[in-house]
């Protein structure tokens, strides 16, 4: 009796694992069921806006990965050997507003902003990939330990980020290049790209 | 618009039609103070370098009206014949010149240096010292440097030891 039991039990279970193993998933047909497809999309395209304007000259010349702030539309490296000091600004007695003031002059073609520095080593995104580049920007030890929300704040409200769309005229009067999103679109896209969870499409 | 400031410890009014003015023309121009030159026009060669609240500032890239209420020093007011600041001695005892139209600005960048870095390396001058001498006469300012440094401290213990 004991025997018969077990024999069907063991039937049983054999007939439910072929069934079950005949149904089983794949990983492709997987589906996110907490970000309906269109955020997705949403949050994607909020994601490349931001990364065009994150890794234009205007952002990506005081976000050195070598402690030397770039200039010009051609990126080269900050004339007379000028670099990040102690405190991002440049060392002890020549430094950033030696030159740079809170705004732009029009009339030496020197660009200027509040806090004209670099950003913390640790925001260097130069060279890196787009997915590096997020990556930094939210991981707290790098990012100067911002949430979110301070993040987005930063990004759609400090004078020195979005100097980028006022960059004023350089040395020979010509108007510097602008980043390839306005300023409205970016700020929409950042605040986008957060409140849909700030997800890396590559990752 | 009228800006108020004060230039080598004399305080001084003037009206200016465009508060942008760069403050190099006001201080040459207006104050009549021609010992900052102006060279580049793009806060690149320091020539124009004069002191704003001690800080070292390009003046063909400074709108005077940032200016409003500061003290500035020209390289008239850093120190006088009789009296000259150790920056001065030095470049006199070093004959650093050869035309002579960079070196006030040099030598205002020195000054700031020194109120910063009392004894620099070479390293901090070639960090900070970063005008542009046509004539080349950079040898014998890092050695003029050097010797206002030593000249800065022993006059600073020479005042010590009085008080």
């Amino acid at each position: 009796m004991k025997l018969k039991t077990i024999y069907t039990l063991l039937a049983i279970s054999t007939v439910g694992l072929m069934l079950a193993l005949g149904k089983s998933p794949n990983v492709s047909s997987y589906v996110v069921l907490n970000m309906p497809e269109s955020k997705m999309i949403e949050s994607e395209e909020a994601y490349g806006q931001m990364m065009d304007v994150l890794t234009h000259q205007r952002c990506m010349n005081c976000h050195p990965n070598d402690n030397i702030p770039k200039q010009g539309d051609d990126r080269h490296a900050h004339y007379f050997g000028l670099a990040r000091g102690k405190d991002d600004t440049g060392f002890e007695a020549t430094n950033c507003t030696t030159c740079h003031q809170s705004e732009n002059n029009d009339y030496s073609g020197v660009p200027g902003a509040p806090h004209w520095s670099l950003a913390p080593a640790s925001m260097g995104w130069e060279g890196l990939t787009r997915t590096e580049i997020a990556e930094r920007l939210l991981d707290k030890s790098t990012n100067g330990n911002r949430s979110h929300e301070e993040l987005v704040e930063h990004m759609t409200e400090d004078e020195l980020v979005l100097w980028a769309w006022t960059p004023g005229v350089d040395a020979n009067g010509e108007p510097r290049e602008l980043p390839p999103v306005s300023k409205d679109k970016f700020k929409k896209a950042v605040k986008s790209w957060f409140e849909n969870g700030a997800v890396v499409p590559t990752k | 618009m009228e800006i108020s400031f004060t230039v080598n410890g004399t305080s001084q009014s003037v009206e200016v039609a465009d508060e942008n003015t760069p403050l190099l023309w006001v201080i040459r121009d207006v104050l009549d103070l021609k010992g900052t030159k102006f060279g580049c026009g793009k806060a690149a060669c320091g020539a124009c370098t004069l002191l704003v609240d001690g800080e070292a500032v390009r003046s063909c890239s400074y709108p005077v009206k940032f200016a409003i209420g500061k003290k500035i020093t020209t390289i008239e007011g850093l120190g006088t014949q009789d009296n000259p600041h150790p920056v001065q001695q030095a470049w006199i005892d070093e004959v650093v010149p050869q035309c002579g139209y960079c070196q006030p600005g040099f030598m205002m960048a020195t000054a700031a240096l020194l109120n910063k870095v009392p004894n620099p390396t070479d390293d901090d001058i070639d960090e900070n010292i970063i005008n542009i001498c046509r004539c080349g006469t950079y040898y014998r300012m890092r050695k003029a440097i050097h010797k206002a440094a030593k000249l800065r401290a022993e006059s600073e213990m020479n005042i010590s030891e009085k008080v």
